[in-house]
């Protein structure tokens, strides 16, 4: 993929002037014009370009929104109201915001299930997949302080559940716990740190990004039959190929996001955080971001003591080994193959295992009684079983089915059946357009 | 693809399954009406607002009887410090009509030059003014719970929908949690709790509230109670609607607007992802994929 050297040729003079003192032209033709991407990507992977847009949404509207927004445990709930209220175009701004970032995540899950699908995380691209495991965490990060901003009363509550969580961690929790408060509760230190580190973290989501991009470049981009490239005609040149097909998903993502931005703009946040926060009344219902609640779910689901750990440290743990799971995918899969299309079982555990963070996701909406509970824990069982012993296992046992010989193989077979399309002109795609 | 729709189909199982169970579970838990552990009590009811769906616009004879009761009734009680008199203007009402709108409240204003406070008429600037000094004022006033504040109540309170009816919510676009509920609640009491259920005393009973059997707020709506001029009916079910329509107003007065501007964004999208989609093709045309 980089192996071959840059067939860059500057046409201006401005451009040869470049050229000879910083390459940037060149280096924008390489990474976006010529590079070569497999001709048999679909959708799945339009979302990488999906979520660039996203978080150069983010940090555009996020810019103006702090240009009105007081970090000031006094003024924060009223400065948001101004924005939505007095502001020009303030509403949608802050609309844009809140939604982008639950859009974001929407774009960042499939995401990451499409890289467990087609096993994208397998050599050579395990530091690819671990660049993302760590923007996914910035990606946490931020949105929780993010929400805790307006200063409403689930912002307040979150923040004091959430940070209350690394109290529970032996010797240096309550350590921890004060540093990121800057005192014993949420309140005025807390609220203009987060504000301080909320609009840090994005540009560090950003210089991650880079790296996530260039190893991409390194290693190229995996497929739908997890084949490696084998030559020329196996891919075509990012552009216009690749970029007229991300610009379709992402005009397609951005019509769906618009419908929440216009018309269910406060459906994704909770009635609760409109009510100013108030730390002498507890909400009847602590709920994160819906994008937290399969963790939420996985800490809640810990409610007994295994020897010395008690229930609260135990769920601590569960929840950020869930989160850790992720990092050790590349190795915890013995399959050779990378594809799921190959792989029967493995790919019925897949669906399971997305059936399982869905059905996490609503247990952490719901309050931790009754039948919920042993529900929550079956479902953390499975998920940490789908990484600790399907992974691991089905690799070794699983038979996968015959894999075709290469890229150009497999398209041709899928149009066989006859789609119109003449098998001369699949030859030298490269050429064309 | 055979191979996909087969795991969609054992996926969408999984997912029927674990919610049956579920809610076979729920139904185990049978409340005991006396003695209620989920609140409220009875749901919501689903009203048709004027500002609901896609091309929803406010009914400014609507709002403009609902600030008439929010005026002689809420405001009682009840403050609304983040709605400025100039916002009123989406209520239909020229610049003329604000200012002595304005100017029937006093403002507590100051220091001027000598350091006094003074008290002056109010401006289309200025904000409504709350009927306590303070929180604390409020609270003592009620009974020990400060009445909230409304200018946000609309958005600010809300129903659990429970599955499946939060996916459908995304379709038929319902986002009027806030205004059924304080409809409901309005039009709620006057009903007779369940033999055997415990009224706090000071509190009154009412299905519709949100956390528990009953709260501080006596019944404040009777028929007749405020004149309409425009022939409504004064009753309490159309004070509530109105009034519920003007909280709505209150806390999403750009309502109009942000749904007029989505319609736009989003023919505009479908076109340029139209004539996208037609690119893509022909560039695709040549290569198998």
């Amino acid at each position: 993929m980089s192996e071959g050297h840059s067939t860059y040729t500057p046409k201006t003079g401005i451009e040869r002037w470049f050229d000879a003192r910083m390459p940037l032209p060149r280096l924008i033709y390489d990474s976006f014009v010529a590079y070569p991407v497999p001709r048999n990507l679909n959708y799945m992977w339009t979302f990488g370009g999906i979520l660039s847009i996203m978080l150069v949404a983010q940090i555009l509207t996020g810019i103006v929104l702090a240009m009105h927004y007081a970090s000031d445990t006094n003024l924060a709930f009223d400065s948001v109201e101004k924005i939505m209220r007095d502001v020009n175009s303030g509403w949608l701004l802050r609309y844009l915001h809140s939604n982008g970032a639950s859009f974001f995540f929407v774009a960042v899950y499939i995401h990451i299930f499409r890289g467990l699908f087609y096993g994208s995380y397998k050599a050579p691209r395990e530091l690819l997949w671990i660049l993302g495991c760590i923007i996914y965490l910035l990606m946490m990060a931020t949105g929780f302080m993010g929400y805790v901003l307006p200063w409403g009363q689930m912002s307040f509550w979150g923040a004091t559940v959430i940070t209350g969580f690394f109290s529970a961690i032996p010797l240096v929790g309550n350590w921890i716990q004060q540093l990121l408060l800057g005192g014993f509760a949420v309140d005025d230190p807390t609220l203009n740190r987060f504000f301080a580190l909320h609009y840090l973290l994005p540009f560090m989501i950003a210089g991650v990004v880079v790296l996530h991009i260039w190893a991409l470049h390194v290693v190229g981009q995996s497929n739908p039959t997890g084949i490696d490239v084998k030559s020329k005609t196996d891919t075509v040149a990012f552009t216009p190929y690749a970029t007229i097909k991300d610009a379709f998903g992402m005009i397609v993502f951005l019509f769906v996001f618009a419908y929440f931005v216009f018309y269910l703009p406060n459906y994704l946040g909770h009635p609760d955080n409109y009510t100013v926060a108030n730390p002498l009344k507890t909400p009847a219902h602590i709920v994160p971001e819906w994008y937290f609640l399969p963790f939420y779910a996985i800490l809640r689901a810990i409610t007994f003591n295994i020897g010395p750990i008690n229930s609260k440290l135990g769920g601590v743990l569960c929840m950020f080994g869930a989160i850790a799971m992720l990092f050790l995918v590349p190795w915890l899969d013995t399959s050779k193959v990378r594809s799921a299309v190959y792989r029967p079982w493995y790919k019925l555990f897949f669906w399971l295992f997305v059936a399982d963070a869905v059905l996490l996701g609503w247990l952490g909406s719901q309050p931790a009684e009754g039948s919920y509970v042993f529900m929550a824990q079956m479902a953390t069982l499975f998920y940490f079983a789908f990484f600790l012993v399907v992974m691991p296992v089905l690799g070794l046992i699983e038979t996968p089915r015959r894999l075709p010989n290469s890229i150009t193989e497999a398209v041709l077979e899928k149009n066989k059946g006859g789609s119109g399309h003449p098998a001369g002109a699949t030859a030298a795609p490269e050429t064309k357009g | 693809m055979k191979k996909i729709l087969t795991s969609l189909a054992l996926l969408g199982l999984v997912v029927a399954g674990t919610w049956m169970s579920s809610a076979a579970a729920i139904a185990e838990e049978e409340q005991n009406p006396a003695a209620p552990t989920h609140f409220p009590i009875n749901e919501p009811k689903e009203m048709s607002w004027s500002f609901a769906g896609p091309f929803g616009t406010y009914d400014k004879a609507q709002l403009q009887r609902g600030l008439k009761v929010y005026k002689e009734v809420c405001s009682a009680c009840h403050s609304m410090n983040l709605v400025a008199f100039r916002t009123l203007e989406g209520l239909g009402y020229s610049e003329a009509q604000i200012k002595t709108l304005a100017a029937e409240y006093t403002i507590h204003d100051g220091p001027n030059d000598a350091g006094d406070m003074f008290d002056r008429p109010g401006k289309p600037s200025d904000h409504f003014p709350a009927p306590f000094p303070n929180e604390q004022a409020a609270a003592s006033a009620n009974g020990g719970a400060a009445p909230p504040d409304m200018s946000l109540l609309a958005k600010a309170r809300g129903v659990e929908r429970g599955f499946p009816r939060f996916i459908f919510d995304i379709f038929t676009q319902y986002a009027q949690g806030g205004p059924d509920y304080i409809h409901s609640l309005l039009t709620g009491y006057d009903q007779t709790p369940p033999a055997g259920m415990v009224i706090p005393e000071g509190t009154h009973y009412n299905p519709y509230f949100l956390s528990g059997v009953s709260l501080k707020m006596p019944k404040p709506l009777s028929d007749g109670q405020v004149t309409y001029d425009d022939g409504s009916p004064q009753t309490v079910d159309q004070y509530a609607r109105d009034v519920s329509a003007f909280l709505m107003f209150a806390a999403e007065p750009h309502l109009e607007e942000r749904k007029k501007t989505g319609f736009r964004v989003m023919v505009f999208l479908l076109l340029f992802g139209a004539l996208v989609y037609m690119t893509k093709r022909r560039v695709w045309a040549n290569v198998a994929h």
